[in-house]
């Protein structure tokens, strides 16, 4: 298995794209670090499957804005597994309003949640990276980092914030056998967009060629291409999932 | 993760660099491959008797893809072989150095219908084996360099560029029938291919490259690998980069 005997952590590990690449690493042969912030139950119940399938996981609760939370749970990484290879920044939340009507602690809250984790989980993972030689970092961000979205300049900033960084980021660390690279997601079918208006989701469909939004399977399917030992001469890439919607 | 199992490709330029890099994994994977060559003989043959001595399916075709028949013939020569077209991976092309202001016509036309028309030539014929299946996957490589431009390449950038703009129009086209169009878009990558490039200039291309060193054909093959793979089935119209983190734009 081509990730055997690596440690991943998948921040908001426990649903969504998050639980299906956990699900996709773990087969892959990685042990996993499960990161849920609310999600205990799904969080267990996912590391349990995983482990009756003879892998390992590690639900661990943790805030990932949250910069003593976040060195924590690379610590309890470390001292159960000794390694980390790969990360995956996943955990994510939506605050949406038109910016007329969007309070700052809803701005706050989704540049902290989406896109200081980024930057906390990344802070505390590169040097144990580098100490190794290697690393594979994947952040997921959104079609609206790249194409906009009306009720989201929170999350649409902190998705593109992320793109910024992980860019940035690639560069530093490329000598160091890291690489950084960002997902970035139409509309996939999870719990975030079932709160999209049906107007809304009925004018996404016509327009992405595909016809059909996406799973979360099909996202973490690219999420498990970049990290693994194979896309060693791709970094600071955005690779869009988005069924051929914009293309960017 | 990756399965080809019982499926049938085409890789034009399959004969060296990174189109035997595809082909090697293709096969690996379990498909069937037909490589097409332009004047390579030898190291066509060599290639496809690599992937029989491992116990896999290949043969070669001599093919011009500048020739608008070419794709037709490949995808007859495939669906006569093994019944079915699943993927076709264009790789075809050729590079040349010197400025725009010295450029031959005959360079620039030569540039154009090899990297560029042949692709609209491949394309064309496999969409319809493709359509009826109602699965296809196509990649084809453009280059980093249709949308960062290189100077002494003007004509592999605006050819790179156009395989980019062909990409995404047909993937909007190809889409209702499951059938994804993606490019690939490597940097400078240790091939034939960059010999035409000063050494002096690729040196300074490994400098301001984030990795710090060119790529190999595998590791642009991987991507291509991953981009005809079932499992990517909700990504089309897409470049992906294999740059090894250069201009990252």
């Amino acid at each position: 298995m081509e990730l055997q005997g690596q440690v991943a952590i998948v921040t908001g590990g426990a649903r969504g794209i998050g639980r299906a690449t956990t699900i996709e690493l773990a087969n892959a042969g990685a042990r996993v670090v499960i990161n849920y912030q609310r999600s205990a139950g799904a969080a267990e119940s996912l590391a349990a499957e995983i482990t009756a399938a003879g892998g390992e996981a590690l639900p661990y609760q943790a805030d990932v804005a949250d910069e003593q939370a976040v060195t924590r749970m690379i610590q309890a990484a470390l001292s159960r597994w000794g390694r980390i290879d790969i990360l995956v920044n996943n955990a994510g939340i939506t605050a949406d309003a038109p910016m007329a009507r969007l309070r700052p602690e809803q701005w706050q809250q989704v540049i902290e949640t989406d896109l200081t984790s980024v930057f906390l989980c990344c802070r505390a993972v590169v040097p144990i990276m580098r100490s190794t030689g290697y690393g594979r970092i994947v952040s997921v961000s959104s079609l609206a980092a790249l194409a906009g979205n009306v009720g989201q300049t929170n999350y649409a900033a902190a998705k593109a914030g992320i793109i910024g960084l992980s860019r940035s980021l690639a560069r530093e660390v490329a000598r160091d056998g890291i690489t950084v690279n960002v997902v970035a997601p139409g509309y996939i079918e999870t719990d975030m967009v079932e709160t999209v208006p049906e107007a809304l989701r009925a004018w996404a469909l016509q327009a992405i060629a595909l016809g059909r939004f996406g799973r979360p399977e099909e996202v973490a399917a690219a999420i498990r291409f970049l990290v693994s030992p194979r896309a060693s001469y791709i970094t600071g890439h955005v690779l869009t999932i988005d069924g051929g919607w914009v293309m960017p | 993760m990756i399965d080809f199992n019982g499926q049938v490709a085409i890789v034009t330029g399959g004969s060296g660099g990174i189109g035997q890099a595809v082909v090697e994994g293709l096969a690996r994977y379990g498909a069937r491959v037909l490589v097409g060559y332009h004047h390579n003989e030898a190291a066509a043959t060599d290639v496809v008797a690599a992937v029989q001595s491992s116990g896999r399916e290949a043969a070669a075709l001599a093919i011009d893809v500048r020739e608008p028949d070419s794709g037709n013939v490949l995808v007859a020569t495939a669906i006569e072989r093994w019944g079915k077209l699943d993927i076709l991976i264009n790789c075809a092309g050729i590079a040349d150095y010197g400025p725009l202001s010295e450029m031959s016509s005959e360079r620039w036309r030569q540039t154009i219908q090899t990297n560029l028309t042949g692709i609209y030539h491949t394309c064309r014929a496999a969409l319809r084996p493709m359509m009826q299946q109602r699965y296809g996957r196509i990649v084809n490589l453009a280059a980093l360099y249709g949308t960062s431009g290189f100077p002494g390449q003007a004509d592999f950038a605006a050819a790179a560029g156009g395989v980019i703009g062909l990409t995404r129009a047909l993937a909007r086209e190809a889409a209702p029938w499951q059938i994804t169009v993606n490019a690939v878009a490597p940097g400078m990558i240790e091939t034939d291919l960059i010999e035409v490039i000063p050494s002096e200039i690729q040196q300074w291309s490994a400098g301001i490259i984030a990795l710090r060193r060119l790529g190999k054909p595998e590791e642009v093959a991987a991507a291509v690998l991953f981009l005809a793979s079932p499992v990517a089935s909700y990504i089309t119209g897409q470049t992906l980069m294999v740059d090894g983190g250069w201009t990252m734009a």
